[in-house]
């Protein structure tokens, strides 16, 4: 893996520190004066999605971590792993563990793609669509003729994945839901 | 390249306010009788600052094929200027520097440079405290002198100057402490750049202007080296800054020509250190300097980053018609 300088510490460049591979979030250069410069970067750990802040004398390098995003449909789950298989017509198949899947898992649904981080060829994190469609499996009795905004109950999705929804949404509806805020956007 | 990178990345009226204040430095000069100049942008020696990566390109001149060094600042032309008789003198130019881009360092900037010949330090920061004031129309509150020492036993409660083991060990242990980097091999220079760029930098200039005085004598660059009250040798330079921003650089300049050729030759053997090019000592100036350089002092102020002050920009990129992403 080819090793890069400060200089070329750009969002979204995957460098090895400390072991884990990162994403590079944010690079500035300081530089007194008449002295040495420093670039302050702000790093993204893929392993725990924890935020880094480092200093690095300019000119120092990273070693490049072998880090790949691809898309992968959702299969199954054995119980202890979640599998996934490629959609470029390899059908290769990987599977993931708890530590990868993380808070994703109450957004896997079959047949749906998602985005798998691999790193040296094993899954690291897996990053579900930005909306998903999942039926309600569980929600107190609709009210009928309340379409009114205000008013909210909780809701269990097929997933398990809990929201808050309208009052007026029964069970066996099927929802459009926001993953990164964990919202309710309308029915589907 | 995006469709809109043919666009300026300041506003028009970040343009004319940007010509205003040009305006103003030049009538602030004109009427100190200071001489505007202009010297080369190409030079046949470089920077031989440790810390400043130099440009260069192949040209074909009158000699042949040469290789020809952008400026990283004006300093060695028109230190020539004042060994020739020029008197006062200033100049507003490009220059360059590899390596240096972020939210307030662009490779290619202004630099509004001057010296004033016959002049002590004290009157040479009064001066760039007035021109400051002129030039953003307001005047600041307080003008506090602070030494570089005083400000690490303040803030970080090591003084930088003193010598030993304990001193590096205690500047290697915050340095790591505020960037998180192994600092086991630091030097004691490395170490205080950071501290000053991390902790102090962010903290001056907030009550007025900040003048940085007194620096170590390591990092002396072409200024003066004297004994300060408490005895310790320090260079005869100073910083100014404005809302933690580092706005000028001033020296008590350097006139002896053996010791001007010493430092280069000190700088080319800590750039050998670091893996850097050697830098060819400036003939022409160590000659100038022999001829005879008047004693007095000189500043170099970053005119990109008091257009932003004076704008309340905090992106060099919207200060500048068009900066290097966009050239």
């Amino acid at each position: 893996m080819a090793s890069y300088s400060t200089n070329e510490f750009k969002g979204g460049l995957k460098v090895m520190l400390d072991g884990d591979p990162c994403n590079i979030v944010e690079n500035e250069l300081v530089k007194p004066g008449k002295g040495q410069a420093f670039n302050r970067v702000k790093l993204r750990n893929l392993m725990t999605g924890r935020t880094w802040e480092r200093t690095f004398k300019s000119g120092e390098s990273l070693e490049g971590a072998d880090v790949l995003d691809i898309d992968m449909e959702y299969l199954y789950n054995d119980g202890e792993m979640w599998h996934f298989m490629r959609t470029d017509g390899s059908f290769e198949q990987f599977a993931a563990d708890k530590k990868a899947v993380g808070d994703t898992s109450k957004w896997l649904k079959e047949q749906v793609v998602y985005t798998i981080t691999l790193w040296n060829d094993n899954p690291i994190s897996v990053t579900p669509p930005n909306f998903i469609e999942l039926e309600v499996v569980e929600t107190d009795p609709g009210l009928k003729g309340d379409t009114a905004q205000g008013g909210s109950k909780p809701a269990t999705l097929t997933t398990g994945a809990v929201v808050r929804v309208p009052l007026f949404i029964n069970q066996g509806e099927t929802l459009k839901v926001d993953t990164r805020s964990g919202e309710y956007v309308s029915r589907a | 390249m995006s469709a809109d990178d043919w666009r300026p990345g300041a506003t028009l009226e970040v343009l004319r306010a940007r010509a205003g204040l040009m305006r103003r430095i030049r009538e602030f000069f004109d009427a100190r009788d200071v001489l505007e100049v202009e010297t080369p942008v190409l030079g046949h020696a470089g920077s031989s600052d440790v810390h400043l990566d130099s440009l260069s390109l192949g040209a074909r001149t009158m000699n042949g094929d040469e290789r020809l060094w952008l400026q990283t600042s004006p300093e060695y032309h028109m230190k020539r200027l004042l060994a020739a008789g020029s008197g006062p003198i200033f100049q507003l130019s490009r220059v360059f520097r590899d390596n240096e881009a972020g939210r307030r360092h662009n490779i290619e900037f202004t630099m509004l440079e001057w010296y004033r010949p016959g002049f002590e330090l004290e009157a040479l920061i009064q001066e760039v405290v007035t021109l400051i004031e002129t030039v953003l129309d307001r005047s600041l509150p307080a003008v506090r002198l602070q030494p570089y020492r005083a400000l690490f036993i303040t803030h970080l409660s090591v003084d930088p100057l003193m010598d030993g083991p304990e001193t590096l060990s205690a500047l290697r242990a915050l340095a790591a402490q505020h960037s998180g980097a192994d600092t086991d091999d630091w030097s004691r220079d490395d170490c205080c750049d950071l501290l000053m760029s991390l902790v102090i930098e962010p903290l001056l200039g907030r009550e007025g202007l900040d003048v940085v005085m007194d620096y170590p004598a390591s990092q002396a660059a072409l200024a003066r080296r004297h004994i300060d009250h408490d005895g310790a040798m320090v260079a005869a330079r100073f910083e100014v800054y404005l809302e933690g921003v580092e706005l000028a650089n001033g020296f008590d300049e350097l006139t002896d020509a053996d010791e001007q050729q010493a430092r280069f030759e000190a700088d080319n053997q800590a750039r050998l250190a670091l893996g850097k090019p050697l830098v060819e000592a400036d003939q022409r100036l160590i000659a100038a300097l022999r001829a005879g350089m008047p004693q007095g002092c000189g500043v170099a102020l970053g005119v990109d980053r008091l257009v932003m002050l004076a704008l309340g920009i905090d992106d060099i990129d919207r200060a500048m018609a068009f900066g290097t992403a966009r050239c």
